[in-house]
């Protein structure tokens, strides 16, 4: 591995990009072998702006247009077997249809990025921003992190190849975006120099490529015997992720110095009330805990990037002195004993012998507007069920009833 | 008290119909703004993209990285690029009253302030239609509204957002609207 070097500021090129752009200029800088997609709003430009790339020569990817998404995330299985850097981009109803592929992609460990403007799920059709699709494809066995910004999904797009093909992961991982939100948001982006990005990430070493003259079979079948091993495997190689993602994360920060972490912390270290929340809403969350501090209210944010595998320990560490963790989310989980988020959290909590009330909010299905008052609204709520000292489970906001 | 969550950052709203061309517009001020070392977001209000239909995007301009991401509800400048749109949207509706209101129109920013009743801030007026058909001679009339745009708020400086349309827009059609915005920026009339 060639040491990283601070990239000289002359050397950055910015620019006004969508997310969508933004991470089609990544794929582009990440010398990707092989690209197979089926177009699906709000991803669209992702693959559009690099079937681009291809047809002017300036990248060497095979691209591959499939006939569907189901057929995309195969190819990519395939490529990648073949020991290829692999990505694709698809969205709601497009996940949806990859989702038989997806638990191969992950069991077969192969290091696929799959970047995902979020999208609601049909019916009724709807082209805009919630997370019920990412959230479904949690326990697929895929990584999954959340970016709020184009420059951070940018970033997060060319380190997620390396995160993926590490010999202690290999697992497929999701890079996403909030479907218009930020896929269609111009924002500014540094760009880096293609020879800094090709040094950071190297080629791809597989581990155990098809080679036609040593065949061997990838993924057949395994019954009773042999499954749960597999399993088994699985499951230590996504615990191995944090630690691979620091690291990963260490390297990009001295070439460029951003770093992003598993999650972002704001203004949490005395607050009362912390709001968790992901994705763009995280930023807004953060300009209402800057007014709110303005006004004298003790409320800080953490915004989650990583939610598989889920950040527990580290999460708890910070949020476990709040009276109240104030849950923001874009998902309802129809009849669970909670929505995926704060779910999550209220298991990373329960060990501890003191806990801080946890309300969730659902916001912003189908691409609802998320304003800035709709944070004011749940964070006040909360703070009145301190005072009663109990909370529904969850409830809507921003919703007719 | 209402809550200030834009602090530092200026907000812009565009009205305008499916095809007229109001979010490439609104991106070439946002990449001027950039040009010129800014932050920005530039984003339009989406639906099933219908030609014809009013549509509206936002910008924001700030000096420092944006962290808010909601539609704008109390903008700094309100920007409508379609006379007949006056009949149907209220362009004054959540506009700060010290405000600027852009309007392609026949009118003066004297007819304006009566047909609204805005008292506060800059009224702007541009016949960026006629504009348009004299230079363009097409109904391209999202860049002369830009012209005025830039001359009522001097948020970035006309020739760098005549740099950005012709980068965009190399040639022919990039010159027409540089002819058309630098006329724009001549006639529009501030009131």
């Amino acid at each position: 591995m060639t040491a990283v070097k601070k990239i000289p500021k002359d050397d950055v090129v910015i620019e006004g990009l969508t997310g969508d752009a933004a991470i089609a200029h990544a794929l582009k800088q990440c010398d990707v072998d092989v690209l197979a997609a089926y177009p699906i709003t709000p991803q669209t430009i992702i693959v559009e702006d690099f079937q681009k790339f291809a047809a002017d020569g300036e990248v060497k990817t095979k691209v591959i247009p499939v006939e569907s998404e189901h057929s995309a995330m195969s190819a990519c299985v395939g490529a990648s077997a073949a020991g290829a850097r692999v990505a694709t981009a698809t969205a709601s109803a497009g996940l949806a249809l990859m989702w038989e592929i997806l638990y191969c992609a992950a069991s077969m460990r192969m290091p696929i990025v799959l970047t995902i403007a979020n999208r609601a799920l049909s019916a009724p059709i709807n082209i805009h921003n919630d997370h019920s699709d990412s959230y479904g494809a949690r326990d697929s066995g895929f990584i999954q992190i959340y970016t709020q910004s184009c420059q951070e999904a940018y970033d997060t797009t060319i380190m997620a190849f390396k995160i993926a093909e590490d010999h202690d992961v290999l697992l497929p991982i999701m890079v996403c975006i909030d479907g218009f939100i930020l896929s269609h948001n111009v924002e500014r982006v540094e760009m880096l120099p293609d020879d800094a990005v090709a040094d950071f990430l190297g080629i791809r070493e597989p581990v155990q490529p098809l080679d036609p003259n040593n065949p061997i079979t990838m993924g057949p079948l395994a019954l009773t015997d042999y499954y749960f091993e597999f399993k088994e495997q699985q499951d230590r190689a996504i615990k191995n992720v944090p630690d691979i993602f620091k690291r990963v994360e260490a390297e990009f920060e001295k070439m460029t110095g951003r770093s992003y972490g598993m999650f972002e912390t704001h203004k949490t270290e005395d607050a009362d009330i912390i709001i968790l929340t992901h994705s763009t809403a995280g930023g807004t969350a953060k300009v209402v805990a800057d007014t709110l501090r303005e006004q004298g209210e003790k409320v800080g944010v953490v915004r989650l990037r990583m939610f598989r595998p889920f950040p527990s320990e580290e999460i708890a560490e910070v949020v476990k002195n709040a009276k109240a963790v104030a849950v923001f989310e874009k998902c309802l989980s129809f009849g669970g004993a909670g929505n995926p988020l704060a779910m999550e959290l209220r298991t990373a909590l329960y060990h501890l012998a003191e806990r801080p009330m946890v309300t969730d909010f659902v916001i912003g299905l189908g691409g609802r507007d998320v304003p800035p008052t709709t944070f004011v609204e749940g964070y006040e709520k909360t703070k009145e069920y301190l005072k009663k000292g109990e909370a529904p489970s969850y409830e809507t906001l921003g919703v007719r009833k | 008290m209402a809550l200030d969550f834009a602090k530092g950052i200026t907000e812009i709203r565009w009205h305008g119909r499916g095809g007229q061309g109001v979010v490439t517009s609104n991106q070439m001020l946002g990449k001027s703004a950039l040009t010129e070392g800014n932050y920005i977001q530039a984003f339009p209000e989406f639906g099933p993209e219908r030609t014809g239909a009013p549509v509206r995007a936002f910008l924001r301009i700030s000096k420092n990285p944006i962290q808010i991401y909601a539609q704008v509800y109390h903008p700094d400048v309100v920007v409508c690029i379609d006379p007949t749109l006056l009949e149907v949207v209220n362009p004054v509706e959540g506009l700060k009253e010290d405000g600027v209101l852009v309007l392609n129109t026949t009118k003066t920013p004297e007819e304006i302030r009566e047909k609204y009743g805005f008292k506060g801030g800059k009224v702007v007026t541009v016949d960026a239609s006629k504009i348009a058909m004299d230079i363009l001679g097409r109904p391209f009339y999202n860049m002369p509204t830009l012209a005025a745009v830039i001359k009522a708020t001097e948020i970035v400086e006309l020739k760098t957002a005549i740099e950005t349309v012709l980068e965009r827009y190399p040639g022919k059609v990039g010159d027409l609207n540089k002819a058309a915005m630098e006329r724009a920026a001549e006639e529009a009339k501030i009131g």
